[in-house]
């Protein structure tokens, strides 16, 4: 008989592992990068390939040749920084060999300079993405118009996106509430169909993937604090449901804001964490250069996720 | 549907011997009955080598506070006082007897009859109990006198049985309560009165509806006897969560059960306690359940205290199935690796389970991805992964502040970890170093 293997108690554990709940939160992604390609065609799915695919590959050459560790590319992580950079650029041609500068930033700097997945103090996507914003803002702010179902040409027509069009010329030329819903309007090819993120957030929270705190508190942050200042002034500011359902707010409260690695991980922090995005989100939208700004209230909320850990304890049992 | 509020997890159940009715292991041909089976000081052996010693007959007396009375399980000739090596492999003094016959003390009463009256008044009890050499069997083996003589300015007000059973694969609380349920019952009742209090709460978990009824239905010829149907969730079972479930009470970091006015005993225990009381048996036997998912049979035996697992491996199954990866004493959340299966059992001992190489085997450990599954599965409201941090960091102090001596060692952030980091393992070595510390700043 073979000698007998010992060990600390437990021996059990749950089978829960860091490779199932990113391939859980790839799986929630795929409705929204079906309505990418049926909105933005062929562009759509090529920037996906290109930013998923260089993500990998820079994870290989990173770990195997600077770090000379073994490769942790199958654990699903960079395939989810792939399309979520890939989900916050526009579908337009340039875009397809762009992304992979955006991949290079968000991989390289964004994650593995710090030692990869779980030590990085922001979410790599989104490191990526402000980046190609400031490196490239005419290509980035470029959005194609959607037009007819899966178009198959690589060029595009281009208009501007809700946010845009309320920033240059008011209410009166914006979309309706229902095609912003569906995601009938120009924006990051990701971010613009509400429903298809709703349908990924309901499934990660069922997979208790997500927990619901930092979404609603980032979403009703931005829903109360927009709701306030539409009725001070209507003119001036757009109102609450338009607020919420156009820009990359549904994207950023249900899939970026949620990364587990950079935010908070008890309950009051998240709500803390998801009131401070939801708040810097308006701020940046209305008082701010750019017409949309859930990157960068994430990214700076990522910035004082260590300190709400710290402030923030789970309640002790009898305390 | 009670249960504690704070963390928790669900581990895969696997009571797979609960169809085995408890059947008498056969007598061995040597015990090795260790002086060390319960919490405190070792007991001081009161026989010499090539003394005759009947069963029950007292071979190790309680010297000292913290301490109990060790009886001999088998009746035969001291064949030597030598220290063994217990199922980890610590040396512990031992009574070695080789079996001869089996001639138990006259005083004992071995007929089935159930003794229901107990006309003894509580002082009597409590003592009885330490003469009978009783001990927790939840686990903890602390002595039964030290934990029923209320001390001075405490006053006791519920008393709880715990029959959870929370563990995994561990079936030998649910048989005593199907095939004993009469004497359960006399057994708290005793319990009851000896700490003056009105009820005696019995806890099962749901996943056990038939002994629920069986005792429900017995509970009503005795008085005060109340059975608390209970949420299945680990660790129900530990004290603290036991009498939160129950009570709603919270025992404070650092204070006992007592300081809510809280006795928690286990149904092993009771049970143990009807027979030391009402049948004059010292603590000399337990129920183990021998198990294991890939074993051909399943079983719960009545076992003599001081048979070596192997002996009780090879009764059970002959011998180990070839692909055997892990035996532990206990359940999987809990329960301890045998290193050693040459060691005896002890009063504490609740299973043998047999796992597979599959199952033996750890995942690979990979970063921690701060999800906070560790700290939202504790039940205690620790933050597992920090200690982690502090405790490879030799932050002791800091390991300290964040309260590592609170933690239970239920098992629930390894269990939830998707990064498989040991977190237990790594509190367990925290908590040593910072008791080690404490140790040294008192100096």
């Amino acid at each position: 008989m073979n000698l007998l293997n010992i060990s600390g108690s437990p021996h059990v554990h749950s089978d829960e592992s860091t490779k199932k709940i990113m391939w859980r939160v790839n799986l929630a992604m795929a409705p929204m990068l079906l309505c990418g390609i049926a909105y933005f065609g062929l562009n759509a799915l090529l920037i996906s390939l290109v930013s998923v695919a260089c993500c990998c590959l820079f994870q290989w050459l990173i770990e195997k040749y600077l770090l000379k560790v073994p490769t942790t590319v199958c654990d699903g992580s960079a395939v989810v920084t792939g399309l979520l950079l890939a989900f916050n650029v526009p579908a337009t041609a340039d875009m397809i060999w762009l992304v992979a500068i955006g991949a290079l930033v968000a991989i390289g700097v964004g994650k593995m300079t710090f030692g990869g997945l779980g030590k990085n103090p922001f979410n790599p996507a989104l490191v990526g993405r402000v980046f190609m914003l400031i490196s490239f803002p005419v290509q980035m702010t470029t959005w194609p118009t959607v037009g007819k179902w899966f178009p198959m040409s690589l060029d595009t027509t281009t208009g501007a996106t809700p946010l845009g069009i309320f920033k240059e010329s008011g209410l009166s030329d914006m979309p309706g509430l229902m095609d912003a819903f569906l995601g009938h309007v120009g924006g990051s090819f990701g971010e613009v169909s509400a429903i298809a993120i709703l349908i990924g957030a309901i499934y990660l929270l069922w997979r208790k993937v997500i927990s619901w705190h930092i979404p609603v508190a980032f979403i009703g942050t931005a829903f109360i604090f927009s709701g306030i200042l539409w009725l001070v002034n209507p003119e001036q500011f757009l109102n609450p449901v338009m607020t919420i359902f156009t820009g990359g707010i549904m994207l950023g409260a249900c899939f970026m804001a949620t990364d587990m690695v950079t935010s908070p991980m008890s309950k009051t922090a998240q709500l803390i964490f998801g009131f401070g995005c939801g708040l810097l989100t308006i701020i940046i939208r209305n008082w701010g250069a750019y017409p949309e700004g859930v990157s960068f209230a994430i990214l700076l909320m990522n910035s004082i996720t260590p300190l709400l850990n710290r402030w923030c304890k789970p309640a002790r049992f009898a305390c | 549907m009670k249960t504690f509020k704070m963390g928790g997890v669900h581990p895969e159940e696997n009571k797979i011997s609960t169809q085995a009715a408890i059947e008498v292991m056969p007598l061995p041909k040597q015990v090795v009955v260790l002086m060390n089976q319960h919490l405190g000081a070792p007991a001081t052996p009161i026989v010499a080598k090539g003394d005759k010693v009947k069963v029950g007959q007292m071979i190790a007396e309680a010297q000292t506070f913290m301490c109990a009375n060790i009886h001999s399980p088998v009746s035969g000739t001291v064949s030597k006082i030598e220290p063994c090596k217990d199922f980890v492999g610590l040396p512990k003094n031992a009574i070695y007897i080789d079996v001869e016959g089996d001639e138990w003390l006259e005083s004992i009463d071995r007929t089935p009859d159930i003794k229901r009256e107990c006309t003894l008044e509580p002082k009597e009890i409590v003592a009885k109990l330490k003469e009978m050499g009783i001990v927790g069997l939840g686990g903890a083996t602390f002595p039964a006198h030290i934990k029923y003589s209320i001390p001075e300015g405490k006053k006791a007000e519920y008393l709880i049985i715990n029959a959870a059973e929370c563990e995994p694969y561990l079936t030998s609380d649910y048989r005593v309560m199907l095939e004993h349920p009469e004497e359960v019952c006399i057994g708290a009742s005793i319990l009851r009165k000896a700490l003056g209090v009105p009820n005696a709460y019995i806890g099962i978990e749901t996943n056990k509806p038939d002994a629920i009824k069986l005792m429900t239905e017995t509970a009503k010829k005795y008085d005060g006897i109340i059975i608390e149907p209970l949420k299945v969730k680990y660790p129900q079972g530990a004290e603290k969560q036991l009498i939160n479930a129950i009570t709603g009470r919270k025992v404070p970091s650092g204070k006992l059960p007592i300081d809510v006015g809280c006795v928690v005993s286990n149904l092993g225990t009771a049970f143990a306690v009807y027979e030391a009381i009402q049948k004059n048996k010292p603590l000399i036997e337990n129920i183990l359940t021998v198990t294991g998912k890939k074993l051909p049979s399943q079983h719960n035996y009545q076992c003599r205290i001081g048979i070596t697992y192997n002996d009780i491996i090879k009764h059970a199954l002959g011998e180990l199935p070839e692909t055997t990866g892990k035996v532990i004493s206990g359940g999987t959340m809990m329960g301890k690796a045998i290193s050693n299966l040459d060691a005896p059992t002890t009063k504490g001992a609740s299973s043998v389970l047999v796992m597979d190489e599959d199952e033996a085997r750890r995942n690979p450990e990979t970063n921690c991805i701060r999800c906070g599954k560790c700290m939202h599965a504790c039940p205690m409201g620790l933050e597992p992964y920090l200690f982690s941090a502090l405790v490879k960091n030799k932050r002791v102090e800091e390991a300290k502040e964040h309260n590592i001596l609170d933690c239970i060692e239920c098992g629930c952030c390894y269990f939830s970890c998707p990064a498989n980091k040991p977190l237990t393992d790594e509190i367990r070595l925290g908590k040593n170093m910072v008791r080690a510390w404490m140790a040294s700043q008192k100096k």
